[in-house]
């Protein structure tokens, strides 16, 4: 294949795929209306992912936020005012590093598995079945795992968040010298300095989060469902799904802090 | 009745069917036989409109498959029941919730009827004792009988079947081939059955036709089939066939 025809069929096949997952979720919210019948399901899954993934999640945050402490303190000690590193802590956790980690190890641990799961389907014909009973594998399949997420992720990430302040305080009282009292008093006046019920880092983070979970489970989704040619075929869709997850969460994270500290002030 | 009109398709660069032609009369069992790829799963797929003929009619009772949008697409579907080869039976349902998952979906039955209605399909198919396992934990055998009861449970007109004994002991195999007479004979459903096997094809069937190059190369009554003189009727059927 001549170099000019090779990055033709690269762009239209990524083109192709970005499509199936924009037209994906555009049918999962059209089957919105449809998600009572799929209660049932979508608490199942929405439990297993936050069970699947506590845990990890936990001592990733726990670290990461530590890891943020420390960094920012060996900088901050420097100039002899460590008092801010509840401050800081707690505002990168809370915007950033939260909504991240937990978006990258949902990816990881629910988005690959539901890739494999419905890749599974797809290659040994289940959801031609469904879909040869007149059952819409979007409305049966999709739907549940999408709203699953983007209920969990919220939620994970809020206990991400604590957990990463927490990681943090021990460090600073460790290694740093920072009195406990010193370090929560200054983090939770960095996230309720603004009156408002909830401060602008924890809802941009938990926006974040919200559009993370949804983004995860449709691209996972579709990398299933899109999977062909057996075990092969399913090996690839989990690399898809974690793959694109991890790309979108990049660029959705990107795109919503631009958005919120940048062009709407 | 099921008619293909000089149908075309192709799957990549492989032309698969090349000008299918071919008619299943009410109340009949038609068996499309044919060498590995040659499109007889294919045809399934387009008269249950999973897939489109790039050219071509296929009609079930007059009307135009590939022409209907979704909703025409649902409601011809629920006329129609579709064997898949190992069940594709829903791992995480049990037995009977993969029977009634149809049921459950497209009729608001009270939960005693719907119930009756699983139950009565599970022991057409003798499968009544293995109601509340899972698919994981039952033999291909039984997978594909709960296959055929999850088929029948909407009391459909069509039953598509493919490769019903597939990987199947002859024991289980002739099981399954006097439920597939019994669902014609008792329920008067017309089925196209796509299969490898010469007992299958023998047993089943009303009429047998064998593809080749994408086409129907010989097509007849299972008599004129076993006896005929053409080599892919003599390959497929005759003695040393199964």
């Amino acid at each position: 294949m001549n170099p000019l025809a090779h990055i033709g069929h690269f762009l239209t096949t990524r083109v192709d795929g970005a499509g199936y997952v924009c037209d994906l979720l555009v049918r999962t919210l059209r089957n919105l209306p449809r998600l009572r019948r799929r209660t049932r399901f979508m608490l199942d899954t929405a439990f297993n992912a936050g069970v699947r993934s506590l845990p990890v999640t936990m001592v990733v945050a726990a670290f990461a936020g530590a890891i943020l402490a420390m960094q920012t303190g060996i900088e901050l000690r420097r100039f002899g005012d460590t008092t801010v590193l509840g401050t800081i802590t707690a505002l990168s956790m809370c915007r950033e590093m939260g909504p991240f980690i937990t978006g990258v190890i949902l990816a990881a641990t629910v988005g690959s598995s539901i890739a494999a799961e419905l890749g599974t389907m797809q290659v040994s014909d289940e959801v031609a079945a469904l879909e040869v009973m007149s059952v819409d594998p979007v409305d049966y399949l999709v739907l549940p795992r999408v709203v699953a997420l983007a209920v969990m992720c919220p939620l994970l990430t809020v206990l991400s968040n604590l957990i990463g302040i927490y990681g943090g305080s021990v460090i600073a009282e460790s290694n740093l010298g920072v009195s406990p009292t010193l370090y929560w008093l200054s983090a939770r006046e960095a996230l309720t300095s603004s009156g408002m019920l909830l401060p602008k880092e924890v809802y941009v983070g938990l926006l974040k989060s919200f559009l993370f979970g949804i983004a995860i489970a449709t691209v996972s989704c579709a990398a299933g469902l899109r999977a062909s040619g057996g075990a092969l075929g399913v090996g690839l869709a989990v690399q898809t799904a974690v793959r694109n997850s991890v790309l979108l969460i990049i660029v959705l994270g990107f795109v919503v802090t631009w958005f919120f500290y940048f062009l709407a002030g | 009745m099921i008619e293909l009109r000089d149908v075309y398709k192709q799957l990549g660069t492989r032309q698969i069917l090349a000008g299918l032609t071919l008619t299943v009369p009410k109340g009949m069992n038609f068996v499309l036989m044919g060498p590995s790829g040659s499109g007889k799963s294919v045809t399934l797929r387009h008269v249950i409109g999973i897939m489109k003929p790039d050219q071509g009619t296929v009609t079930v009772d007059g009307q135009n498959v590939p022409a209907m949008d979704r909703a025409q697409l649902m409601a011809l579907r629920k006329r129609m029941g579709y064997l898949f080869q190992n069940g594709a039976l829903i791992n995480w349902l049990t037995v009977a919730d993969n029977v009634a998952l149809p049921l459950r979906e497209h009729s608001r039955l009270p939960k005693s009827e719907l119930d009756d209605r699983v139950h009565q399909a599970l022991r057409v198919v003798k499968l009544d004792h293995a109601a509340a396992q899972f698919p994981p934990s039952i033999s291909g055998g039984m997978k594909l009988r709960a296959g055929l009861a999850r088929a029948l449970v909407t009391n459909p007109e069509y039953v598509l079947y493919d490769e019903p004994n597939a990987g199947l002991d002859p024991i289980i195999s002739h099981e399954i081939h006097e439920l597939i007479i019994e669902v014609r004979n008792r329920l008067g459903v017309t089925g196209l059955i796509v299969t490898h096997s010469r007992a299958c094809a023998t047993q089943c069937g009303d009429r047998i036709g064998i593809l080749e190059n994408g086409k129907l190369a010989v097509t007849g009554t299972v008599d004129e089939m076993v006896h005929s003189d053409h080599p892919l009727a003599r390959a497929f059927l005759g003695g040393g066939a199964d």
